[in-house]
């Protein structure tokens, strides 16, 4: 690359940070459009050069389309303009790591069933549901709030009639595919009630 | 033997059981599969050459749209079991009683990439703010007071009041019912069928006028004193009162239609070029 284009590329590559890092709406992420406008018709290999940077600090540039589909070829103009484009970690968070960021065992744990189960239930399922299977490992009063907070969090969405979906937040932050895979090569153990697993090492102690 | 009457009636109560399941079905509390559409079409066709009026046929045909949704929402089903993302739920659910949270934590963790964002100030924002702030007018001269002057506390009477039009010169059900007079009175005198052209009805000397006449005609369709006659070819709009207002009107489900009144339509009316 010569010197010029170098320099034109790292310029426009501190923008794309700038945009992809601070939030400018309610929701954060930039749209595709949005980066075109600010970055000019080459966004997509601006970001690629960021996402490659950004690899060695565990960090990545996530793409999650429209309607959450994933375009099975290469995604034209238009798919990429519409999407919406985020920094997420590129490797996985320690269970320590959860604690300093600001979420507890109990509801990291009850976020992974939640959207678990929605995903099997075909993307939907009815709130009285979730918090049935919820309330059998977390004590009753805390099933309400916890779903209230990944509702506020914009992991999940519950409609008029007390159906929850997905989010736009689970569909940048998770890995549906992943989650339900390792969750069902997981182990089984014995079941362990909510209450025995309190004198378990815990990190939420 | 069971007389054709009694035949019908459980006919229909089979269609309304047959609409109930599949309502339950679409609203996602119950499985679709749970449905044999192939015995419910077969109750359908049964008691289908029974159905002769118009509440009937529709009954049936509300049916075949709600077993249509269901057979929908199978192919959806099947379509979702097809994809590499479907898990059985019960085997899920079965892991996911079966996995402590610890564990729970660790699977989810492989999945989860949280976003990350920086919340920052920087010099020169903080510069921008500050130009801002030393721009800013200060709020007692944005807001200056409104100059009202102050008057003492008196009496007023409906005829001050009327005449500073707070008040109308007449009832509001003694003005609708005037007006709903003229309209019958217009209507023997110069109207066809006992209707009138619309606009020739709310048409005044001034476009203000007209508005009103408008909003009161609005009055007299809804509390059941007239009623439209529409003639979407000949794109005419006419307004026909009942002899005797149907207050049952106001009880029965109403719809809305949306009439023009422009003051270009207003001069058109006055050149004669609107119907």
């Amino acid at each position: 690359m010569r010197k010029k284009t170098r320099g034109i590329y790292a310029s426009k590559m501190k923008r794309a940070t700038h945009m992809l890092f601070y939030r400018r709406h309610k929701k954060p992420g930039v749209k595709g459009w949005e980066l075109r406008k600010a970055l000019g018709v080459d966004y997509p290999k601006v970001l690629g050069i960021l996402d490659n940077y950004l690899k060695s600090l565990d960090m990545q540039v996530k793409t999650v389309f429209e309607g959450a589909k994933k375009p099975t070829k290469k995604p034209s103009i238009e798919e990429l303009d519409t999407a919406r484009f985020y920094v997420t970690l590129r490797g996985d968070l320690t269970p320590k790591e959860t604690k300093m960021i600001g979420w507890r065992i109990d509801d990291l744990a009850g976020l992974a069933v939640t959207i678990a189960h929605i995903i099997s239930k075909k993307g939907q399922a009815q709130r009285k549901e979730v918090e049935k299977l919820l309330s059998e490992k977390l004590p009753g009063w805390k099933v309400g709030l916890n779903l209230d907070k990944y509702i506020r969090y914009g992991y999940l969405h519950q409609d008029d009639n007390d159906l929850l979906y997905l989010d736009w937040r689970t569909r940048a932050e998770v890995d549906e595919k992943a989650l339900i895979e390792s969750l069902l090569r997981s182990d089984t153990q014995t079941t362990l009630s909510f209450e025995s697993t309190k004198n378990n090492k815990q990190l939420d102690a | 033997m069971q007389s054709r009457k009694d035949h019908k009636r459980l006919g229909k109560e089979k269609l309304q059981r047959i609409i109930e399941m599949c309502a339950a079905v679409e609203n996602r509390t119950v499985d679709p599969f749970l449905l044999e559409v192939d015995d419910l079409i077969r109750v359908v066709k049964e008691y289908f050459p029974n159905w002769e009026e118009t509440n009937e046929l529709n009954l049936d045909s509300e049916a075949i749209h709600h077993l249509a949704s269901v057979i929908k929402l199978q192919s959806e089903w099947v379509k979702h079991c097809s994809t590499s993302l479907y898990t059985d739920p019960f085997l899920l659910e079965e892991k996911i009683s079966n996995v402590n949270k610890n564990e729970l934590l660790n699977v989810f963790l492989k999945a989860w990439r949280p976003l990350i964002e920086l919340e920052q100030l920087s010099m020169t924002i903080i510069a921008a703010a500050m130009r801002y702030w030393n721009n800013l007018v200060p709020i007692m001269e944005r807001w200056q007071d409104l100059d009202v002057q102050e008057v003492a506390i008196g009496i007023t009477n409906r005829e001050e009041l009327v005449k500073s039009r707070v008040l109308q010169k007449q009832f509001f059900s003694d003005e609708l019912n005037n007006y709903w007079k003229e309209l019958k009175k217009k209507a023997d005198k110069n109207g066809k069928d006992g209707k009138l052209l619309y606009w020739d009805f709310i048409g005044a000397t001034t476009y203000e006028e007209t508005v009103e006449r408008a909003y009161l005609t609005s009055f007299l369709l809804t509390y059941g004193y007239a009623t439209l006659e529409i003639h979407p070819l000949e794109e005419e709009i006419f307004i026909k009162p009942f002899k005797k207002s149907h207050k049952d009107i106001l009880t029965q489900q109403s719809i809305s239609i949306p009439i023009s009144v422009t003051y270009e339509n207003w001069e058109k009316w006055k050149r004669g070029e609107l119907d």
